[in-house]
């Protein structure tokens, strides 16, 4: 299994209310359940299958993922900084693995 | 009719000379504020693909082409991060790692670039690749990455994209005159059950749809590039691996000598581009 | 539920036959999608207008596809791709302090549409959908 790594790409700053835009990847090969290997043995699924940001403690965006999202799953959405605060991420592997990363975001 | 035109079979998968589509040469590609030469005058008056060399970036559509534009978005930095951190892990029996010999990764600017390049050591030329592996073994004493390893993918496409920015630049005289006739012999040579030379796609109708493909240049100045196709990053030697496959033809080897001496030929032919790697593709 | 023309029935026909001939996987109906909508939906047909969901008009490659999708004071956003191997693709959630949109990046196995049902924040449930064509027959490599 390749090694699985998040980037997130979060401002370090932001003005009270502001909204600002959030990106995530992470390295996964989202084994999708379809293929077959060289001695035509089905490859077992194994996906990331759910993904949520918090932003102090509370859901701000989540996914529910199924194989049809490409490998090295991205995604992209926004939120309104309400005050200083951690924006926490979590990846949930089918082999039952949770990824995670966080990035802190002050309100000046 | 060109020599290197395509066969009457495989003229009808051309779709008519009238589907020439045009590159986008519109657009220019400028990361984090470098821009990057993408279209450029052929720094060779004898190169057969003509004055102007257009990369691959121009043949793609717009979806493609922006994934290149921001290092977040292209997801090749997957690989670049694990390089980097590989650089700064000791490995092997030395228990040394490359920033304890090397310093900083920066200090190989430019080295992309110049690959394949001549090893006194090694009385041949060595691609990035064979250049990691020998470092590996001389300085580190640790065990070879396979070819297309997270580890070498990783660790090419971090130091390549060290050179982004700069023009492709190897050497092709002296001891490596041979590799260079020989890497040229081999992109005129007709391979497969298709009967395709390099140069019949990539130089007689380059610009032209093969089925749904938008044939190009064929440089290497995007590599290790992330191919939409694969969902992962690759090497030039898979890629020419994929595209003797195409022809219908047993493909040498990664590594091999054929490989090399293509790659060399290939990049001589690029040579007027700057290094965009790690790039996005189809 | 739209009616097939005599061509496109026949052209079904044809492909569900050439699936089970072949022994593959068979791909998701149109059916399969309309189910996942109404599973979502608990079985309302959901409304137009209101959900904005970008794709490109020609996928150069089938495995890497990038989906927008938008739909104010929407709190969930489910994605099909009606001709995938199961439609099912991905489903978004917004909190408090997000805003309802997303973009992700999803394969799709042949030309097909893509659906986007949005769960408003008053229960009702709109939907967008789009053709996407996706290039095949190009080179290996």
């Amino acid at each position: 299994m390749a090694s699985i790594k998040p980037r997130v790409k979060a401002p370090k700053t932001a003005s009270a209310g502001e909204v600002v835009s959030i990106k995530t990847l992470i390295s996964h090969p989202m084994e999708s359940g379809q293929r077959k290997d060289k001695d035509g043995a089905t490859i077992p699924r194994q996906i990331i299958n759910k993904f949520t940001a918090t932003f102090n403690g509370a859901m701000v965006f989540a996914c529910d993922l199924e194989p049809s999202v490409s490998a090295n799953p991205y995604f992209e959405f926004q939120m309104t900084v309400p005050e200083t605060g951690v924006l926490a991420f979590e990846w949930v592997d089918d082999d039952g693995s949770i990824y995670t990363d966080e990035k802190t975001i002050t309100v000046a | 009719m060109n020599r290197y035109a395509l066969g009457v079979g495989a003229a009808a998968m051309v779709v008519g000379a009238a589907a020439l589509a045009d590159p986008n040469t519109d657009v220019a590609l400028e990361i984090d504020g470098v821009a990057i030469k993408t279209i450029a005058a052929s720094a060779h008056a004898d190169n057969p693909i003509g004055d102007t060399l257009i990369s691959g970036w121009h043949y793609r559509n717009d979806e493609t082409r922006a994934l290149q534009l921001d290092d977040f978005d292209n997801p090749a930095f997957l690989a670049v991060e694990l390089g980097r951190e590989l650089w700064e892990a000791a490995d092997g029996a030395s228990g040394k790692s490359c920033a304890d010999c090397h310093g900083g990764i920066d200090g190989f600017a430019g080295l992309r670039a110049n690959m394949p390049k001549w090893s006194e050591a090694a009385g041949r030329p060595l691609t990035l690749e064979q250049w990691i592996n020998w470092s590996r073994k001389e300085h580190q004493g640790a065990e070879p990455w396979k070819w297309e390893s997270e580890q070498m993918l990783g660790m090419t496409a971090a130091i390549a994209v060290e050179s982004r920015g700069m023009p492709m630049d190897v050497q092709t005289d002296g001891p490596m005159a041979e590799w260079f006739e020989k890497g040229r012999d081999l992109y005129y040579t007709r391979t497969g059950q298709l009967d395709f030379a390099c140069a019949s796609c990539h130089e007689a109708n380059s610009g032209m749809m093969l089925r749904a493909d938008h044939l190009s240049q064929g440089h290497l100045n995007g590599f290790p590039t992330y191919r939409l196709k694969w969902q992962g990053i690759g090497s030039i030697h898979r890629r020419l691996k994929g595209c003797v496959q195409d022809t219908r033809a047993e493909p040498y080897a990664v590594g091999s000598d054929e490989l090399v001496a293509l790659e060399l030929y290939v990049s001589w032919r690029g040579e007027g581009l700057d290094i965009e790697a790690p790039a996005v593709r189809q | 539920m739209k009616t097939l023309t005599r061509r496109e029935a026949l052209a079904a026909g044809a492909a569900a036959a050439a699936f089970a001939a072949s022994g593959l996987p068979a791909f998701a109906t149109a059916d399969a999608a309309q189910e996942a909508v109404m599973a979502f939906t608990g079985g309302v047909a959901p409304g137009e207008g209101g959900v904005t969901l970008t794709t490109p008009e020609i996928a150069e490659n089938g495995g890497t596809v990038p989906v927008e999708v938008a739909a104010e004071g929407a709190a969930a956003i489910l994605v099909l791709a009606a001709g995938n191997p199961s439609p099912g693709v991905a489903t978004f959630h917004f909190g408090p302090l997000g805003v309802a949109m997303a973009s992700t990046r999803i394969r799709l196995a042949r030309t097909q549409d893509v659906i986007a049902v949005a769960k408003m924040s008053d229960g009702s449930f709109r939907q967008a959908s789009n053709t996407v064509k996706v290039t095949i027959g190009g080179c290996g490599g």
